[in-house]
């Protein structure tokens, strides 16, 4: 009986590891031939190990080309997704807040409204988005990439803290409000600080979505100084200027690395924040 | 006494109004910033984008109204906006099944007590969260190119090299390939929702002798439908709206086995800058994409099961 259990046990940790393995060969692909010599990353296309670790891959692809370095995607990068998550943080509360506390009129309809736009394509917005902001001069600018998360850009956010919102119980609004707290002293001293597991899963994905985003910048930013990560990876990737393999997997990797490190720290709001978001919804 | 009695009663409706009218005030200014971005970039560009769906608009010169011409024209002249369709179509089809199908099992793999199931979830999760990245989009061109680790790997089992990624017959497969392997969001969702079924309801059926796939049958999937509801709908929504995979992996060919949808619209609006068209594409995708939403609500009563209504 014991012996059988073992086995099972057996079956079940090897299949999941054997299973995993393959869920994870592309990346583990991606990092071996970051570090393999030019001529090998075709050659023993399978193997993930370099038969001599080259990390100059990484300087020469953080030289970039002409005079664009990595650094600048980096930097720009880095400017927008902090940008897009302090908006999201900021919209995304204020307006949960609105939806489950206060009792305004057509607050029903309006609420509707936010949830249709849950499931509204981006791209059926892109185009006549892009005329407005090609009239108001915002094209290759930060703007059209920044401003919508400062006006509630993805719905799914809002939706997300009106769940974890509901999830508090209204006496403590009641007592801070018998204490003479303000509509706003409630959102500010009570609501807030214990939205502090939400709030952490809202930037994390909010940052994941802006550092992966693609065809936004693609759409909107024309001057390559102004690249971000994304933009200019596909750049270095294009067939027509590609003359290094191993740097350009070098920098695929770099322009994942804070991916993985922001998973690797929070994961568990990352996990947490996707089921209740799912399973309530 | 009767007048002072309306007096009163006048009084607190007032109050009550003036109230009504504060409240009012203080939850529009916390949603404010939601429907200034609603009104001035959602609906105020829909209706625009309608009406360019009408004309003949290059960014350059005013728009010329042309009436029904661009969805004319899209129906009866325009070959490619069928194949983007039909690719759409298979993609979606192919892949959002497929993807479901695998988070659940692996979902299922993982709702036990077990050592290491923790460290599991995560790794299997690590491919979801880079997934939609340029770097994976890069790589994968390469992992299935035609000198790529994919095929050193097939030619130990005797499989022939294959171009992946330029072959008309296998392209669109290696594009869904990649759509499955992130699979961990739903997988997550799924997770959660298996949680939540009272393990009474196994022990019960145990004891009547159910199989575990009679067990699956009638006991998880009830009890899940309305989380396979959920990843339905958002995974279904996804594949209609992808674009990063085919615009850099693919680039849409090898002749047009992969254009989809979203990457033949933005060749209409970013390439071609024909904006008058590409709003008609766009409102047929709204379209497509209302239908199959509505679609699956509809069918959705006769399929998801919620405990609190007390059955179907």
């Amino acid at each position: 009986m014991k012996r059988q259990k073992n086995l099972k046990t057996l079956i079940y940790h090897g299949s999941i590891w054997v299973l995993g393995l393959f869920m994870i060969y592309p990346i583990l692909w991606t990092i071996a031939s970051s570090l393999k010599p030019e001529n090998e990353i075709f050659r023993n296309a399978a193997s993930l190990i370099p038969s001599e670790i080259r990390w100059g891959n990484y300087l020469q692809g953080w030289e970039g080309f002409g005079d664009l370095s990595f650094a600048t995607f980096f930097i720009n990068s880095t400017f927008v997704t902090t940008m897009v998550v302090i908006g999201t943080l900021l919209s995304s509360t204020l307006v949960a807040f609105g939806f489950a506390r206060v009792n305004f009129r057509f607050r029903m309809p309006l609420f509707v409204c936010m949830i249709i736009t849950l499931m509204l394509p981006q791209q059926v917005t892109l185009i006549p988005q892009y005329i407005l902001f090609h009239k108001l001069g915002w094209v290759n600018t930060y703007l059209p990439l920044i401003v919508p998360a400062f006006i509630g850009g993805i719905p799914f956010f809002i939706f997300l803290m009106i769940q974890f919102i509901r999830g508090i119980p209204r006496e403590l609004d009641e007592a801070a409000y018998m204490d003479g707290c303000s509509t706003f002293g409630i959102f500010w001293r009570v609501i807030l600080p214990l939205t502090t597991p939400a709030l952490a899963t809202v930037a994390i994905f909010s940052f994941y979505w802006t550092w992966d985003d693609f065809m936004t910048p693609l759409v909107y930013l024309n001057d390559t100084k102004l690249y971000t990560v994304a933009l200019g990876l596909q750049m270095f990737s294009d067939p027509a200027s590609l003359s290094a393999w191993g740097p350009m997997f070098a920098m695929s990797v770099a322009s994942i690395i804070p991916q993985l490190l922001v998973f690797l720290f929070f994961q568990k709001y990352l996990v947490e924040g996707i089921t209740a978001g799912g399973v309530k919804g | 006494m009767p007048e002072q009695a309306d007096v009163a009663k006048y009084n607190s409706k007032s109050d009550k109004l003036h109230k009504q009218w504060k409240v009012d005030l203080i939850g529009f200014a916390f949603i404010a910033p939601w429907l200034i971005g609603f009104l001035g970039f959602i609906i105020g560009p829909m209706i625009a984008s309608l009406y360019f769906s009408f004309t003949n608009y290059d960014l350059l010169s005013s728009p010329t109204w042309i009436g029904l011409d661009n969805y004319i024209n899209m129906f009866t002249n325009d070959s490619r906006f069928w194949q983007a369709i039909k690719v759409t179509f298979i993609f979606v089809f192919g892949s959002v099944p497929l993807k479901l199908a695998f988070a659940l099992f692996v979902a299922m793999l993982f709702n036990t007590k077990r050592r290491g199931v923790g460290l599991y979830r995560t790794l299997y999760y690590v491919p979801s969260i880079l997934g939609g990245s340029v770097a994976i989009a890069v790589v994968w061109k390469q992992l299935f190119g035609r000198d790529g680790a994919i095929n050193d790997i097939l030619s130990l089992f005797g499989i022939p090299s294959v171009s992946w990624v330029t072959s008309p017959d296998f392209a669109l497969s290696t594009l869904i390939i990649l759509v499955v392997w992130q699979f961990g969001s739903p997988m997550l969702i799924f997770l959660a929702g298996l949680k939540a079924i009272p393990a009474e309801l196994y022990e019960a059926a145990a004891v009547d002798g159910a199989s575990p796939l009679h067990q699956f049958i009638k006991i998880t999937i009830p009890m899940l439908s309305p989380v396979i509801f959920f990843n339905l709908v958002m995974q279904t929504i996804q594949g209609f709206m992808a674009f990063t995979q085919s615009f850099l992996i693919t680039e849409g060919g090898p002749m047009d086995r992969t254009l989809f949808y979203a990457v033949y619209l933005y060749e209409k609006a970013f390439a071609h800058f024909d904006m008058g068209y590409a709003s008609a594409l766009a409102w047929i995708l709204l379209l497509i994409c209302g239908i199959f939403t509505a679609f699956i609500f509809r069918t959705a009563k006769s399929w998801v099961y919620y405990e609190s209504e007390g059955g179907k």
